[in-house]
């Protein structure tokens, strides 16, 4: 039972460390394993060790240059490392950067190792989904961009369709342009519209070019979208999309940072979005993909009270088919509440006093239905 | 920026005694609108568009009549004479000549010779360029009071936390004319900082992050 789900994991991934005042922080991911232990959740079984990428295998995505300048950062100047998008306020150069990457994208590797080689359905790695890295530059704190190596690797040894799903309030623009040419790999991103976000792309008109046109989805949403509205919109658009596709295998980005709480997004959901996401992935997974499912971390910028809960969450329906709800484990409470000013929540669910009244909502809620039936009138009529 | 900067040089062209059949081919080939037509030395005598040549064609629902009269000459058709501009003017004035008089396409003559055309498609992705959408970065847009000086200002802050601006523009606020808005994409993926240092400086956002934090 327990060999069906597997968990990535060991301290070398925490080692992805910008610095102490970036926002991108993977102490995340040891906030997530200890939550599910102390829940009892997750047991030493369950978890797999990570295997380091090559660098044949980094370079199914990245260009060997770049590779090199993440290598040599050290001895670049100024100017060489910019062109790489490095030594930036976003992707400063950390020591060890390479090895800090590779370890990344082998974990995500090993998580595809251990379902389509070893026999497990589903395996998570919530140190990746690094979806911002680019052929030949880092960008917005990705270095290598460990889901697009995977997709990639898939498709090379295993020849099967993917359906890559990013529900990071951010545009999975590093993926999109990877494969935007690919008919066998279908994007599906929901994220904060463009506009004011980074990185300002995801409009619902991308759709692929030449043999990958009409396997890109974007479902663009407006600044302080709420439960509602973003449950039933992605709902709708995940299973017409995996309908329409019909995918051997699932990818899933499960960026934390569409929680009212996040500080570097203007999206507005509660935890009741990170309870129904996997969910819904489960049930594709199981309806597609005789359940092949890969999920990875991504964004999430409030470390302490929105990403250990939404990934944990993630996890527990892998292994469980549904999610936990009721009091967080006062072990866990108490470990880490005195590392933090922030008050850390008491329950698995948001209590409905703290969730935001959004004045607008009724104009959002109709702005999202509408760029939902862009996305959908397009895939029918591509069907038809 | 000049129009050589965003002009295309390979241009189909046709010569005046090419048939009208001819130059409806070119424009379903080459997904155009707009052929000019050049004389042996490549001077310009007209230019036809895709609706010039649907109104001489017979309607779809008489699709077997006149068909003859598309082996006309082009000349017959096309329209003279032909607005055109220089390489080294500005992409402004293009802009402007497009809105005036209402066409969506311009070649572009040196010396009397045909050396390139800006169609309105190249200058709605200019217009792009302009705005910085097609580089990744966030957007965040301030309003200032209308007064000498103060772009520098508010532009040193960006400059002072080792920010790229990919873009700048400016436009009136509403209709107060003691305000403007400035708009900046700038090229990073946590705007916290700068909002941040924006606040203290005493500037207002606008939305969405003209919410103090916490984010509501």
């Amino acid at each position: 039972m327990s060999k069906l789900n597997r968990f990535v994991y060991d301290e070398h991934l925490l080692s992805y460390h910008f610095h102490e005042e970036h926002p991108f922080n993977q102490k995340r991911v040891l906030l997530t394993k200890e939550l599910l232990e102390d829940a009892g959740q997750l047991n030493h079984e369950n978890i797999i060790k990570p295997r380091i990428a090559t660098e044949e295998e980094i370079a199914l995505i990245h260009d060997n240059s770049f590779i090199h300048a993440v290598k040599s950062a050290n001895t670049l100047t100024k100017e060489q490392l910019l062109k790489y998008g490095l030594g930036t306020e976003d992707t400063p150069v950390f020591p060890n950067m390479h090895d800090a990457t590779s370890r990344i994208v082998g974990a995500t590797l090993t998580a595809v190792d251990a379902v389509l080689k070893d026999g497990a359905k589903t395996a998570v790695n919530f140190s990746g989904g690094l979806h911002h890295g680019l052929k030949h530059k880092a960008s917005g704190f990705c270095i290598y961009n460990d889901a697009a190596i995977a997709v990639q690797y898939i498709r090379k040894n295993y020849n099967l369709r993917v359906l890559y799903v990013d529900t990071d309030a951010h545009h999975g623009d590093g993926v999109q342009w990877a494969f935007y040419d690919d008919p066998n790999v279908c994007t599906f991103s929901i994220h904060e519209t463009g506009r004011y976000l980074f990185p300002g792309t995801g409009n619902v008109t991308e759709r692929g070019i030449k043999e990958g046109h009409g396997f890109s989805f974007n479902l663009p949403i407006d600044a302080f979208t709420q439960d509602e509205s973003f449950i039933q919109i992605y709902e709708t658009a995940l299973y017409e999309i995996a309908d329409y596709f019909k995918p051997d295998i699932l990818i899933t980005q499960n960026g934390a940072d569409a929680h009212y709480y996040d500080p570097l997004t203007h999206l507005c959901g509660s935890m009741a979005i990170y309870e129904k996401i996997p969910r819904i992935a489960l049930e594709v997974a199981n309806k597609y993909c005789d359940g092949k499912w890969i999920a990875l971390g991504g964004g999430g910028y409030d470390i302490w009270r929105v990403v250990p809960r939404a990934w944990s969450q993630v996890w527990n329906v892998m292994k469980d088919g549904k999610t936990v709800s009721g009091l967080l484990p006062e072990k866990w409470i108490e470990k880490w509440q005195e590392q933090t000013t922030e008050l850390l929540p008491k329950t698995w669910n948001d209590p409905i006093q703290d969730i935001p009244c959004i004045p607008r909502k009724k104009e959002i809620e109709e702005k999202n239905q509408n760029t939902l039936s862009q996305l959908l009138k397009y895939t029918k009529v591509k069907r038809s | 920026m000049h129009v050589e900067e965003i002009m295309k040089q390979d241009v189909i062209t046709l010569q005046p005694t090419d048939s009208i059949v001819t130059a409806h081919q070119l424009l379903l080939a080459h997904r155009i609108r707009h052929i000019p037509i050049v004389d042996e030395d490549y001077s310009i005598v007209g230019i036809v568009s895709d609706r010039d040549i649907r109104d001489a064609s017979p309607s779809i629902f008489s699709a077997d009549e006149n068909q003859d009269i598309l082996n006309k000459n082009i000349a017959t058709i096309m329209k003279s004479p032909v607005i055109t501009v220089h390489p080294l003017d500005f992409v402004e004035e293009v802009a402007r000549i497009f809105y005036d008089h209402e066409i969506a396409c311009l070649p572009v003559v040196s010396n009397g010779v045909l050396v390139g055309i800006i169609t309105e498609k190249d200058l709605l992705y200019t217009l792009i360029q302009l705005t910085g959408t097609h580089i990744q970065g966030s957007h965040i847009e301030v309003k200032v009071p209308n007064r000498p000086g103060i772009l520098p200002e508010v532009a040193s802050v960006f400059g002072n936390r080792g920010l790229n601006i990919s873009s700048v523009l400016v436009y009136p606020y509403k209709n107060n004319p003691e305000y403007k808005i400035l708009v900046f994409r700038i090229q990073t993926m946590n705007p916290l900082p700068i909002i941040r240092d924006l606040r203290q400086a005493g500037y207002e956002l606008m939305w969405p992050n003209n919410i103090p934090e916490p984010k509501l």
